[in-house]
């Protein structure tokens, strides 16, 4: 986003290892270069609802595994700030795990993209300002845990239209999953970005909206719920 | 009977507790425990059992003793002779054997030899209780015998009836022989006041021991709790020991080297995601196992490009089906072009790989950041991809595609219809 003018985004990191936070901030966290302002830290659930409460960031950076109930946790207790009537505060899991049940419970929770702690610095930053202006951000992976929630059931039902993929949003995921960048995404579908994003964004809502349906079934087939 | 035989096999197992034999037995196990634990033959020992049962009953007294005090266990004979022995009853342990049927009737004809011939004199009218009574206990502790038996062999029963029918016998048995005391020491009358204060004796002991047993119970689980956790602590340390802790101490030695320090920490990374997450389902799998089905199989070939190559695979698998022909094909064409991914576009950062099956149709893509390069500009004469990635996908029924354009890297995409299955 260096092409854009100015951009700034302040952001909370949430995590229990202060090392990881640290480094995290060393990428990220300077202002002058990135626009990012870390304004806030937290360990633990705890201490992360009171500092998000206080701080207001734009982006929550937030850890799936912490002490006093994980990253669904803190997405459950802040679920205020996600709905207010001022700025909405945005989540990204910002993991370690790439374990599907991770994944799609922090998404569910409401967070707006997921990625995994080897993801660079560039693209971190990027994926911050990503969600700061409301859109999802997906990695390969989490392309990949969608597209295989939605999968297993082949015939859809008519009145569950609403909750399914359509032709679109699933080509759109497979190419995020085979490593396709949006821009690219968009050049390859003869789409805008914008458009790339929207659809993204319709996979997230369905993602949230859907535990009544695929979702449920797909996760109890795997005991994961 | 100690001095010959016993020194020479001591050498052999110089650590050995006496153990009742399991297997084989004719009655408790004891003699062939025995004889294991001597280094004598069973029939020795069994012959002089039979003999000092006859010198006044001691056998039978040294025999129960031996069957109420030492454990069962799998101590015994375990020569030659013992081993074709437990091939031959193993069959047949439901049913008890000759052998165990001949002991018992010997047995018995020696106890009703015994009680004709001994004179208790006034004394005898005792004996019958007594007997019940200690058919009774022996009834009793059997059982224990029967648990332990059961957690050294670790077959779960279902019967859950026998055990206590089995405990209801010995009581009754142990009553009956208490009422036999009392019927004779006294009159009958005063039967139902010695039940009595027995039954308040017996509450009251109760009352008193009861609280001191449910906490033993308590300590015991929480012992063994403790235990459990203990042995999953160590073995985690373990684990950490032999991975994590060696591969660290190799990437401080070899710290002036990124790329091999990149390798070693994405090869333990894996390593170690593997252990946490397939350990918790249980599934301990044999890693030398090759795999059955397509996303394991892509997951391994990932993991070997990587480690072989020092650039990170990324895999994303989406569905899975069993490998065929067709699709190992496929998988193998996949490597070809994960190698070439990281050999020229692994600079530009990780080699991401997807993997798809939906119905029949397996989609594999591998696609790098590299600088790319012009397909039609390779000259007609380089094989690599066209052999082994194109040529074998089509001799499979499938096709691929190469598709690249100079600084914007390179996918392979992969398509095969798998065999109806």
């Amino acid at each position: 986003m260096s092409d854009e003018q100015e951009r700034r985004a302040r952001v909370v990191l949430v995590d229990d290892h202060r090392m990881f936070r640290a480094g995290v901030q060393a990428e990220i966290g300077q202002t002058a270069t990135t626009g990012i302002e870390v304004v806030g830290e937290a360990g633990d659930v705890d201490q992360a609802v009171t500092v998000i409460t206080a701080t207001r960031p734009d982006v929550v950076l937030l850890d799936v595994h912490l002490p006093g109930g994980g990253g669904v946790e803190v997405l459950r207790r802040s679920a205020a700030l996600m709905a207010g009537p001022e700025q909405p505060v945005r989540f990204l899991a910002l993991s370690v795990s790439d374990a599907a049940e991770d994944v799609i419970g922090v998404i569910r929770g409401g967070a707006r993209g997921y990625v995994t702690k080897t993801i660079t610095g560039t693209d971190l930053v990027n994926a911050v300002f990503r969600v700061a202006d409301g859109d999802a951000v997906f990695s390969p992976r989490l392309a990949g845990f969608v597209l295989d929630a939605f999968a297993s059931t082949d015939a859809p039902p008519v009145d569950e239209d609403l909750d399914r993929l359509t032709q679109r949003e699933r080509e759109v995921l497979r190419l995020i999953a085979r490593g396709y960048a949006y821009k690219e995404i968009a050049k390859q579908l003869f789409i805008s970005v914008k458009t790339v994003e929207s659809h993204v964004s319709a996979v997230l809502r369905k993602l949230q909206l859907s535990n009544r349906h695929e979702l449920t079934r797909w996760a109890t087939a795997r005991r994961l719920v | 009977m100690t001095t010959a035989a016993a020194p020479s096999s001591a050498e052999v197992r110089p650590l050995r507790k006496l153990y009742r034999s399991s297997e084989g037995r004719w009655l408790g196990g004891v003699a062939r425990g025995l004889a294991g634990h001597l280094g004598l033959p069973v029939s020795w020992v069994r012959l002089v059992f039979l003999v000092l049962f006859f010198t006044s009953g001691l056998g039978a007294l040294l025999y129960a003793v031996f069957w109420f005090v030492v454990p069962l266990g799998a101590g015994g004979v375990d020569s030659a002779p013992r081993a074709a022995k437990t091939a031959k009853s193993g069959k047949t342990s439901r049913r008890p054997d000759k052998g165990k049927i001949f002991a018992v009737v010997v047995v018995i004809a020696a106890l009703v030899a015994l009680s004709e011939n001994l004179q208790f004199g006034s004394a005898n009218a005792y004996v019958w209780p007594l007997l019940l009574m200690g058919i009774g206990v022996a009834v009793v502790w059997r059982q224990a015998d029967n648990a332990r038996r059961a957690h050294w062999t670790e077959v779960s029963r279902r019967k859950r009836l026998l055990p206590l029918a089995r405990s209801a016998a010995g009581a009754i048995l142990v009553g009956a022989g208490v009422t036999g005391f009392v019927v004779i020491q006294g009159s009958g009358r005063q039967l139902g006041s010695v039940l009595q204060a027995s039954l308040a004796v017996l509450v009251g002991i109760g009352l008193l021991a009861g609280p001191y047993l449910v906490r033993m119970t308590q300590d015991l689980s929480e012992e063994r709790l403790m235990r459990i956790r203990a042995q999953e602590r160590a073995e985690v340390a373990a684990h950490v020991h032999d991975s994590v802790l060696h591969t660290l101490t190799l990437i401080q030695r070899s710290s002036e080297n990124p790329r091999e320090v990149a390798r070693l920490a994405r090869a333990q990374e894996r390593e170690l995601r593997a252990w946490l997450y397939k350990g918790a389902k249980g599934t301990s799998k044999d890693e030398e196992e090759a795999p059955q089905t397509l996303a394991e199989a892509v997951k391994a070939t990932a993991a070997e490009v990587e480690d072989h190559h020092g650039v990170p695979v990324e895999v994303v698998c989406v569905g899975d089906c069993p490998l065929d022909e067709k699709t190992t094909a496929q998988v193998q064409s996949a490597r070809e072009a994960m190698v070439n991914a990281a050999k020229y576009g692994g600079e530009g950062g990780a080699v991401q790989v997807f993997a798809e099956v939906e119905g029949l149709t397996v989609f594999v893509s591998v696609r790098d950041r590299g600088p790319g390069f012009d397909p039609a500009s390779v000259p007609a004469d380089r094989m690599g991809v066209r052999e082994s990635i194109i040529g074998r996908m089509v001799r499979n029924g499938g096709k691929a595609e190469v598709r690249s354009a100079p600084g914007e890297g390179t996918e392979v995409v992969l398509e095969m219809e798998r065999a109806q299955s």
